[in-house]
This record gives C-alpha cells, sequence and structure tokens, in this order.
C-alpha cells in the first residue's frame, strides 16, 4: 500500500483515511471532497494519477484540517505513531504538516518496531522537521527546492528561515550545498533537488542533471513541486528504484509544463491534468 | 582525567560569571512575534528576533531577545495588548536570527516574484494582483495561497496577520519587499 499523509487547509477537518479518489471536484477520500489547490492535495493527486497509469490500487491518502493552528498535524503524527504498524504501507510520503520534533520523533521510534520498514520519502515540513530532529537518516528520498537545499546544507538552522546568509548566496553552486548537507548527515541516501537544473543524487554524489526542456514560468507556480514528490512515490510504489523514480518524475514534471504552456499566474491544477500525457510521452522517450 | 575535569570546571564558572543581561520571550506562534517585533521597536527597545533556546524548540518558533533590565515594562506592555508571551527565560547566548535576504525575477517584464528563505510570491504588475505563492512545507501556507492569491497586493491581509508560522514569517518579508518595490 501507498500511504500519502499530510495536512490539508481546511478549518476543523477531522483525521480522514481513506483511497484517494480522483473526481471533476478534486480528490475523495473518506467521503470528502478536497479540493486541489497545492500541497498534499496536489501531491495525492499526482500519485494517484501514476497509480491509474500503472494500474495499481489507489494510494491511501491521510489528512487533516490545519490552517497553522497545529491540531490537524498534531493528529496526524499521533495516529502514525499509534497505528502506522498495523497499516501494512510498503511506500509512505509524509509532506505538509507542522514541523514537531517530538511528535516526529514518536513516529521514527514506532518505525524502529517494524520488521518491515516502508520506504520513506519526506518533503515540506516533515522534511524540514526530519533535518531539524538529526533524523534524515529514517528516510530514502528527500524533494528539497533550492531554498530548502540551502537549508539542510546549514547544520545550524533548525527550519529555512534560519538559513544563515552565506549559506543561503551559495545556491548558484548547488553541488557544494549538496556535498555540506551530505558530510552533515542531513539528507539521505536518495534526493531530487528542484530547480532550473534538477539534481538527482545518491550517496551525496549527483548522477544525473535534468535541464530540458526548460518551462521558465514554472517556477512561480505553487505545487510543481508537489508533483515530483507525488509522482516520485508512486513511481517507487510501481516498483522503480528511487533513482529511475526520480528520473522519470523530473521528465514528466517538465513535459507537463511544456504542454500546459504556463504563464506565472497558471495555477497547478491546470499542469496536473497534463501528467497522464506527459508520462506516455517521457517513457516512449526513455525506451 | 585530571584534566578534563579541571577544564569542565572552568567553563562552568566562565558561564557562572558571564553577566545575563539579556532575556528571551517565548511565544506560541512566530507570526505573534511580527506584531511583537513592531511594538517594541516603536517603543524604542532595543530587541532581536531570534530562534528559541535548544529546550523551547519544536522545529517551527521564533522568540524576541530583549534587555533584561526591561521586563517588567515590557511585560505590562505585552499584556495591555493581549500579547503577553508563554514564557520569559534570561539567555546567556545568542540565537540565530531569520534569514532577510530576498532574490527578485521578473517574467515577461509582466510578473514580479520575490523569494524570501524558502517563500515566493508573485505579483502581476499590470493589475496589482498575487498570482502565486509557491514553497514551503507548514500547514498555514496552502491556507495562506487559498486567502491571498487573486487579491491585490493593496488590499490583502499580510501573511503576517494570516499565518502562523516560519514560512508565513519568511512569506511576509517577501510580501514587504513586494509592497515596496510596488508600492502598498
Amino acid at each position: 500500500m501507498l500511504l500519502l499523509a499530510g495536512s490539508v487547509p481546511v478549518k476543523d477537518l477531522p483525521l480522514l483515511i481513506g483511497p484517494v479518489e480522483i473526481t471533476s471536484h478534486g480528490i475523495k477520500m473518506d467521503g470528502h471532497v478536497l479540493e486541489v489547490n497545492r500541497g498534499n492535495e496536489a501531491m495525492m493527486t499526482a500519485a494517484a494519477l501514476i497509480c491509474q497509469e500503472y494500474k495499481l490500487d489507489k494510494p491511501v491518502g491521510m489528512v487533516a484540517g490545519d490552517t497553522g493552528n497545529r491540531a490537524g498535524s498534531e493528529a496526524i503524527y499521533k495516529y502514525l505513531a499509534e497505528n502506522l504498524p498495523n497499516m501494512n504501507a510498503d511506500v509512505v510520503t509524509l509532506h505538509y504538516v507542522m514541523p514537531d520534533i517530538n511528535l516526529n520523533k514518536k513516529v521514527l521510534a514506532t518505525i524502529d518496531t517494524m520488521d518491515k520498514k516502508p520506504v520513506m520519502i519526506a518533503d515540506a515540513g516533515t522534511m524540514y522537521v526530519a533535518k531539524a530532529g538529526g533524523d534524515a537518516h529514517y528516510y530514502d528520498v528527500f524533494t528539497p527546492d533550492l531554498g530548502e537545499m540551502a537549508f539542510l546544507a546549514d547544520d545550524k538552522a533548525d527550519h529555512p528561515a534560519f538559513t544563515r546568509g552565506y549559506i543561503f548566496d551559495l545556491e548558484d553552486d548547488v553541488p557544494a550545498l549538496i556535498q555540506k548537507a551530505h558530510e552533515a548527515n542531513n539528507v539521505p541516501a536518495t534526493m531530487f533537488v528542484k530547480g532550473a537544473t534538477d539534481y538527482i543524487c545518491l550517496n551525496g554524489e549527483i548522477v544525473e542533471t535534468i535541464s530540458e526542456p526548460c518551462v521558465e514560468t514554472m517556477e512561480p507556480i505553487g505545487g510543481t513541486g508537489d508533483l515530483i514528490t507525488g509522482m516520485i512515490s508512486a513511481l517507487i510504489y510501481a516498483g522503480k528504484s528511487p533513482l529511475d523514480a526520480c528520473r522519470i518524475a523530473g521528465r514528466v514534471n517538465r513535459q507537463a509544463g511544456v504542454l500546459s504552456q504556463p504563464t506565472p499566474a497558471t495555477q497547478i491544477e491546470e499542469i496536473l491534468q497534463f501528467l497522464p500525457q506527459a508520462l506516455h510521452e517521457v517513457l516512449e522517450q526513455l525506451g | 582525567m585530571k584534566w578534563f575535569g579541571k577544564k569542565k570546571d572552568k567553563e562552568i564558572d566562565d558561564t557562572a560569571l558571564e553577566s545575563v543581561t539579556r532575556g528571551l520571550l517565548v511565544f506560541a506562534h512566530p507570526t505573534t512575534v511580527i506584531s511583537v517585533e513592531e511594538i517594541l521597536k516603536d517603543e524604542g527597545y532595543s530587541i532581536r528576533v531570534v530562534s528559541p533556546p535548544p529546550s523551547y524548540r519544536t522545529g517551527c518558533d521564533l522568540s524576541v531577545e530583549f534587555p533584561l533590565e526591561f521586563e517588567a515594562e515590557i511585560s505590562e506592555l505585552l499584556n495591555s495588548v493581549g500579547m503577553a508571551p508563554l514564557d520569559v527565560v534570561p539567555i546567556t547566548s545568542k540565537g540565530m536570527e531569520p534569514l532577510h535576504f530576498v532574490r527578485k525575477k521578473e517574467f515577461n517584464g509582466r510578473y514580479l516574484m520575490i523569494r524570501a528563505a524558502n517563500m515566493k510570491m508573485t505579483v502581476d504588475k499590470i493589475s496589482g494582483k498575487i498570482v502565486n505563492i509557491s514553497g514551503g512545507g507548514c500547514p498555514d501556507v496552502p491556507y495562506m495561497a487559498t486567502e491571498m492569491i487573486g487579491q491585490r497586493l493593496t488590499d490583502v491581509s499580510s501573511p503576517g496577520e494570516v499565518g502562523y508560522s516560519l514560512c508565513a514569517y519568511s512569506l511576509n518579508t517577501s510580501y514587504e519587499e513586494l509592497v515596496k518595490e510596488l508600492g502598498a
């Protein structure tokens, strides 16, 4: 089972768990329809589309409403800490949550008790809290953007907002950031660094870069990184290695950008609809 | 082994001798700190917005460093405006300050994107409307996007008012820079 967890910006929405179904109004889960804006809903939609294309069972979503007051995030942490071993998850992707080092460590302590550890993917708040808590080694894949890469490279920062200026300035030297982050044990084995050039890394080494096709107007669009995380999750669930999942997802994201011809004002759902076509074209190119 | 013991004693002595002149105001949400910072700076206090000490850190926190000699009057002031801190602690070491550098990028001469740390906000310079918000990982980011996209920069509540997290604090830096660039 592919489990995708994170908060959604709906006030007072209780914890929902269920298969993620794509509808014309958004994603449907546990009897609720959630509008696809960005964040977890976009990540879950991308994963569900890829699962559909590979004829896999639907991913299982776990969401709770959180607009910043922590309640939904705490519900997710607590449920995972108490129930993850019984969920039979093969791949677990944890995404937008309010960083809470203590609660995240309880989830990781639960994972320590499991005979079969799931493949663990982290982005957004989960990636922040994993790094801040010194727990990156529990995960298999991180998917930072450039600002987040600088944060991972700064061993003193607890959150990207605290990244020190001289490291923020290193963003034009991404390989140096990757090396610093790896040497500080702040990243897992596989990492996909999202940017004008995407960097795919294994154990601190850059094994591939992707820079074409380049659709510059994708950069301001909220949710493009969420699509990549969702696709990597589903591709790993489909049996691809983490590296191959990164290679395919990076190309599909760019191809979906070409197909959707976005402006900086484009919203993510306009790009999402091109993912299946982009996947077919990329798989054909890759043979 | 005796040498190690001696060194440890000296470190303790040094710490004990260091005079404690600064304190830390700890709050539940980073964005409360934006309002507190404004109030205390307006009143002329010498303060810094910094990360809290390790025992208070959850992974998304911000606090205010202030001169301890003014503890009573600052506490009274914040109580009077309903912004009492969760805790006040004396400190001997400096906390880290949040990043205030920004990067700017224009698209087609029409759209201006400003990024602070991990947060980007993009505005259509013709309509003055916020067209996209990107980056971040705290739960209020998608919420702020829902509330702010499509609104004019001049009409919208700032991320400091809408959000709670450090991502909101960084997005507020982008927002303030956009207001400076494009005019309120």
